[in-house]
Parts: structure tokens; sequence; C-alpha cells
């Protein structure tokens, strides 16, 4: 019973040589993907600090709290993630365990990137035998840049709440961002006109925002229900399906398993494209810009 | 016998598999197939008819006209819908539903594990059953309570309709640096295997250590302080006090703390596809008239009782791999550990012949998960027990000392067609009972519904 005495008191002097210790000078922010934190970047610049909890080689459904993401979660300022449910199999662990008063939801360290667009796919009738279906409507709202557009007003915002001597820095760097942003937004509708109509198959229903924004028609996908792997029977189905109304390319996201959407493009003969989803999906995403820089690029080269 | 469980398994599964399809006739599936092509085409018809006049209608359009539409319709965030009526505040409830089918080799009535006697609550936990059975029925409700505390129970309603309450703990959400304090009954943070739920366990049983040493898992009514360092690497401390009164403690009536613990545990990633989780933790209980039934030196059964101090060190480590951290496709983990548990203090012999009793002994397990493709997985577990140095003083003459090393070995095959539902296969061979090998299959379902669970790692 000693022992565990003076382990319990060398516990308490740890905590407390924590509560000492200064805070620090940049604004900590874990982003759950990593479009968040390009995005965080553009807007916090040197005042900020950015890690990201996830890659883009990963199925941002399915993350584990692991212990990194839990030191993370401790010292983190400022969460900043897609929300609509994306994050639940995952993220609820990290605010009960790590700790940490400032990321709770409701608190001003909790930032979801969902609350300030329009979601699409809200389903009427929630039920999970309609597959892995977000109460809150599709997550996927990233590929469409112009909800990058509308999250990065709100997170300006809320990088000035979170960090008050820097309001004027954040709000500075969200104008200078957002009219680079219009601009670029424009040019890629223009480079992108071609694709207007453009009959596509997805592997997964991640892309509904991406077609909504460039007029992309999703004639089927590959997975018979959300977060359902395709099945032999359903790809076949698809394959006769694309015979009647032929499609210009399957799409898929980088993380998604290859073998469904190679099978389909072998027999239908219409090229697999693999879009890069978030920043860090390709060579060419190295941030927001290249993100759907290389989105467009890849979709035009698939009608070539 | 082995071998014939297994194919009565393997035809039930495969039965079950075939079932829905069996269900319709050829000739029916070829009419439904023409009905369906017949309606398909009528209606691709009249979408092209429709896509084609929806084009006319769109270059008629000035360019203008379709900018302004574009702005309008994501500009304008919808008001989000203000949740109303007394139920708005309802907490998450989850429901998991399990069922078992067991086939072993011997009769589970004399089951123990030799040199490791388990009071009779503990042993009907851990010992397997024959036939069919419900598995544990678990129901969650959690919520935050306010804005300082999170409140969740979970129930555990067993197939002999008992119900227990596995956890029911407040939680802490606003304490500064890093600390929590939970309150309540609660899983106790030792070890990694003994917080998860039976729901996520890769096998169907606990391991043969902590069914042992724990009589499966410990949980304790009582208080837990956690801290976790702000580090880059994750280091988490913890210290409970507590009631005591799940073995290898007991019930007893007294003030002050029944268990104690504390743990520690260190992890972090390797580059993007390797993840790990360390731990080391102790648990002192202290039991008071500890009562159990063991086979005396005559041969007959006798009761015994221990009043004395017990101390539990686990070791654990665990050790993920995904390719680039997507575990969706595939995935492979790694976890042991070790468990050394020494006790001290006095036993009083078939309630009569008092005497003293010091005991070392130990016990681990190994156990590597492969997911091979998308929902499937495969497991293999290898557990060991040394039943050490056992001295019962005055009663060395009265009691079996066996020199016998407990050992299990199980190999199962899941399937995981959603994160809701599981369907597993077991085989093992277990030689707990020193002379009898029990050579046993499982088939199990596990699934939940209602709130979508978080896990832990």
């Amino acid at each position: 019973m000693l022992s565990i005495k003076s382990l319990l008191t060398g516990v308490m002097c740890a905590a407390l040589a924590v509560f000492a210790t200064p805070s620090f000078a940049v604004v900590n922010i874990l982003a759950c993907e990593p479009e968040w934190g390009a995005l965080a970047q553009e807007l916090g610049g040197d005042k900020v600090s950015i890690y990201n909890a996830t890659n883009a080689f990963q199925d941002p459904h399915r993350v584990q709290a692991k212990p990194s993401l839990l030191a993370r979660a401790r010292s983190a300022d400022l969460l900043v993630c897609t929300g609509a449910q994306l994050e639940i199999g995952w993220l609820p662990i990290l605010q009960q365990q790590a700790g940490n008063a400032k990321i709770q939801s409701g608190q001003p360290g909790y930032f979801e990137a969902s609350q300030f667009v329009r979601m699409l796919e809200v389903p009427a009738r929630v039920d999970r035998a309609l597959g892995d279906i977000h109460p809150g409507g599709n997550p996927h709202i990233q590929t469409d840049p112009r909800n990058i557009g509308l999250a990065a007003a709100g997170l300006a915002k809320r990088l000035a709440e979170v960090d008050p001597a820097n309001a004027a820095f954040y709000q500075g760097n969200y104008k200078t961002f957002a009219a680079r942003w219009s601009a670029a937004i424009a040019n890629w509708e223009r480079e992108a006109a071609p694709l207007k109509g453009m009959a596509i198959v997805v592997h997964h229903k991640a892309f509904v925002y991406l077609e909504n924004w460039l007029g992309l028609r999703e004639i089927a996908t590959l997975e018979p229900k959300p977060g359902v792997e395709p099945t032999a029977v359903h790809l076949s189905e698809v394959l006769a399906q694309l015979q009647r109304q032929p499609a210009r390319a399957v799409v898929r996201s980088v993380y998604n398993d290859a073998r469904g959407s190679q099978w389909l493009s072998e027999r239908a003969k219409i090229p697999v494209v693999v879009l890069p989803f978030t920043v860090g999906g390709s060579e060419q995403a190295k941030d927001l810009f290249g993100l759907y820089g290389d989105t467009v690029n890849k979709l035009l080269a698939a009608l070539k | 016998m082995l071998k014939k469980s297994f194919m009565v398994a393997a035809v039930a599964c495969v039965a079950i598999l075939l079932l829905p399809q069996a269900a319709f006739a050829a000739d029916d599936i070829t009419t439904l197939r023409q009905e369906l092509q017949r309606l398909r085409d009528s209606y691709e018809q009249r979408i092209t008819a429709l896509e084609q006049r929806l084009a006319q209608a769109e270059r008629q359009a000035t360019a203008a006209v379709v900018v302004a539409a574009k702005a309008e319709t994501i500009a304008a965030v919808p008001p989000q819908s203000a949740p109303t009526g007394a139920n708005a505040f309802n907490p998450n409830i989850s429901l998991i539903l399990s069922g078992l089918y067991g086939n072993l080799s011997r009769n589970p009535a004399a089951y123990q594990i030799t040199g490791f006697p388990l009071p009779n609550d503990p042993l009907a936990d851990v010992r397997p059953r024959r036939g069919f059975s419900l598995g544990e029925t678990e129901l969650g409700i959690s919520a935050n309570v306010d804005q300082l505390f999170y409140g969740a129970m979970n129930f555990s309603i067993h197939p002999d309709n008992t119900v227990s309450t596995e956890e029911a703990f407040v939680q802490t959400t606003t304490l500064p640096a890093g600390l929590t304090l939970k309150a309540g009954r609660y899983f106790s943070g030792i070890g990694y295997f003994n917080e998860q739920h039976a729901h996520t366990w890769d096998f169907v049983d606990a391991p043969l250590a902590y069914q042992a040493f724990l009589g499966g898992q410990f949980n304790n009514d009582g208080v837990q302080m956690r801290w976790v360092a702000a580090t880059d690497t994750f280091l988490e401390i913890g210290a409970e006090v507590g009631r005591g009164a799940h073995y290898p403690g007991s019930g007893r009536n007294k003030n002050g703390s029944g268990a104690s613990a504390i743990f520690a545990h260190a992890g972090g990633d390797v580059g993007m596809s390797h993840s790990w989780r360390g731990g080391l933790s102790l648990l002192a209980t202290a039991p008071q008239d500890r009562q159990w039934n063991d086979i005396g030196t005559v041969g007959t059964t006798v009761s015994n009782s221990f009043t004395g101090s017990s101390k539990l060190w686990i070791a654990d480590g665990v050790w993920k791999w995904a390719p680039m951290g997507n575990a969706h496709i595939t995935h492979f983990k790694l976890q042991g550990e070790y468990l050394r548990r020494i006790e001290n203090g006095n036993l009083v012999f078939n309630d009569a012949l008092p005497g003293s009793y010091a005991a070392t002994q130990s016990g681990w397990y190994l156990q590597g998960i492969y997911q091979f493709a998308p929902y499937w997985r495969v497991g293999l577990r290898s557990d060991r027990l040394a039943t050490g140095a056992v001295d019962y003083g005055a009663n060395n003459a009265n009691l079996l000392r066996p020199g016998y090393a407990p050992a299990r070995n199980a190999l199962m095959l899941d399937y995981n067609p959603s994160e809701f539902s599981r369907i597993r296969l077991q085989f093992a061979q277990d030689k707990s009972l020193q002379g009898v090998t029990d050579n046993q299959v499982f088939l199990q379902y596990q699934m939940s519904l209602g709130a979508h669970g978080a896990h832990k790692f």
C-alpha cells in the first residue's frame, strides 16, 4: 500500500508541475482531415501550429482513437473537423479521454465546417439498412471549393475567438484568401466547363458536392450501399447498366480499394480517375489550390 | 469430434448464407429480371428525353442567370432546424445483441483452472457453455450531464435473466491540465484488455490470465483520476481507489478503500503505418473472507477462505499496423499482456483450520489479429499460466499444490459486414484443467444498434 501512496504523490506532483507550464504562443490546431489543416494554415499563418489527425490515404469514416491523437488532442486549442458525424467513430473518445476542456462540443475550441455549408443528401429516413448514412447529410463537403470558402469565413471568426489578440491578423488573412479563392474558383469553373453533364460512376458517394459544383452526372456507385464494398453481383449490374447508359469514367478516392474500379474500367473500357479527395491525396494536391486544380485536370484528362 | 463439429458449423454457415438465394426458383428470377429490364429500358428512354429537353432549356437561358442561380444555391446556408419537444435531450442509447453456440468435447460442469481456484460467481462467469445460449446483451446510455460532467451507464443482461451494472459513472469534462476525474462503477484502467467491453473483444472469451486473476474483467466502485501529459508522445497516468468488491477483492464491511490501482500508459506512431501503446499497472486489493471451493488432498471438496493482501502487476503492449494508416482493407494487431499476482495473508481451510498463505503466480497471453480482406479477420491467441510458488503454511498437508501450467490456444475467423455486425467462428483447445483437453468450437454473433459507438484504440 505504501508504494501506491508514494506513487499517487508522484502523480499529483507531476500534475502540479503541468499547471505551472506557461501557455503556448501559437494556437495548437488538431485538424480532423487534411483539408481543414490546409485551410487553417492559410488563415493562421505563423500564428498557428497544425497537426493533421488523418491523411489522404485513410478512410475518414474508419479512423481509430490512436494514442498519438489523444496526445495531440490533449494540447489542442482548437479542433477543426468536418462534423456531420463523419468523425463519430473516434472523435468522441478524444474529447472524453484527452482531459482538455477547450475542445468539448459547444466550446469555441471545437469547429465543425459542416455547420457553415448547405448539406446535400440529408436523408429523409435514417435506417442502417440503408448503409452507412449520416443523419446530417453527406459529410464529404470538401469536394466543392465553394464550401471551403464558406468554411473559411467561419473559421476566421473562430480563430479570432480562440486567439483574440490576433483577430485582425486572421481577418486580414481571410480577406486575402477569399479574394484568391474566388478567382481560383472562377478559373477552375472556366477550365471545367467541358465537364458539365459528364456521366461518371463513383466508388463511394463521396463526390456529391463535386458533382453539384461541376455539373457531373453520377449514374452509378460501385458500393451497393454507402460504406459497403462492391460485390461481384453489384459490379455486374453496374456493367450492364453502362452498356445501356455509358459513362465517361469511374471515379474513386485515393483511399478506396482499387479492385472494383479496375474491374469495371477493363470491361466497360472507360478510364479510372483517382481523385486526390483531400490535400496530400496526389503529388499535385500539395495545398488547397493544388487539390482542386488537380481534381479538374484529372477529370478533364478522362474526357480526352 | 472436433472435425464433426467443424463440419456441422461450416454447413450451418453455408446454409445461412445461401438461404435468401435459395428461396427463389430459377424461373422466377428470370421473369423478374426480364420485368426489371423492361422497366429500366422504359425509364431510361424517358430520362434521355428529359435530359435533351433540359439541355435545350439550358442553352436558351442566359449565362448571367445561370451564374446567379448557382451563387444562390451555395451561398444560402439553411437555418438550422432547432430540435423542439421534451425528448430533444434524450441521451445516446445503444444496444448490443449477442448469441453463441458452443460445442465442447468435455462437460463444462467440472471446469476449473488448475491452481487458480475461483470463487463461485467469477467461476460461473468464465465457465464455457454448451449448446445454444444468449450472449451478453448490453444496454448503454450516455450523454453530457451539463457543462461540467459526462455520464454513462452499461447494463449487462445475462443469459440467465440476471442483470448487472457493468459500468455506471460520471466523468468531468472541464478539469484543467489534462486531468479527468471519474466516479461510480467503471472498468478499471489497468492493463489493456480490462477496459474493453465484451462486444469489442477479438475472441469469444477473455484471455485465460484475465479469467484466472480477475475473474474476467475488474470493475470497481470508486473514484479514478487520470492525467494526460501535454507531450507529443502519448503519456497517461491514472490512479483509482474504490470498494474492491470484485474478484480478486471481496465485498467487505469497512470504511476506506478496498482496492487501489495505479497505471501508466505511453503510446505513439512510428511512421504513417504503425502505432503502439504500452503500459504498466498495479492493482492492490484487500480481500476479506474471499471464499472458494477446492479439492483437498484426501479428494473431498472443501471450502476455503482468504483474508489478506492481493497485488496484481500487469505489463501490456499493443502494436497495430495498417498500410498508410488505412485499416479499412487490411490491418494487423499484435497484443500481449503479462500478469503477475502476489498474495499474502491468512487462509482458513475448510472453514476450520487457520494457516498462513503466500502465493506468487503469473500468466500471459499473446494474440495476433489480421484483417486479410475487407470484412474478414483471422486471429490466433495463446494463453499460458504458471501456478508458481504457493505456500499454505500449516495447511500444506491438507491442500494440493499442483505443478501444472494451464494452457489454451484459440483460432478465430470473423466476418464483419459493417461496423455494426460480426459473425465469428472460433476453435480452441483448452487445457485449463489438469489432465483434461477440451476441444471447443464456438459460433457467435455480435450486433450493435442505436447510437454509433466510438471505440478505444
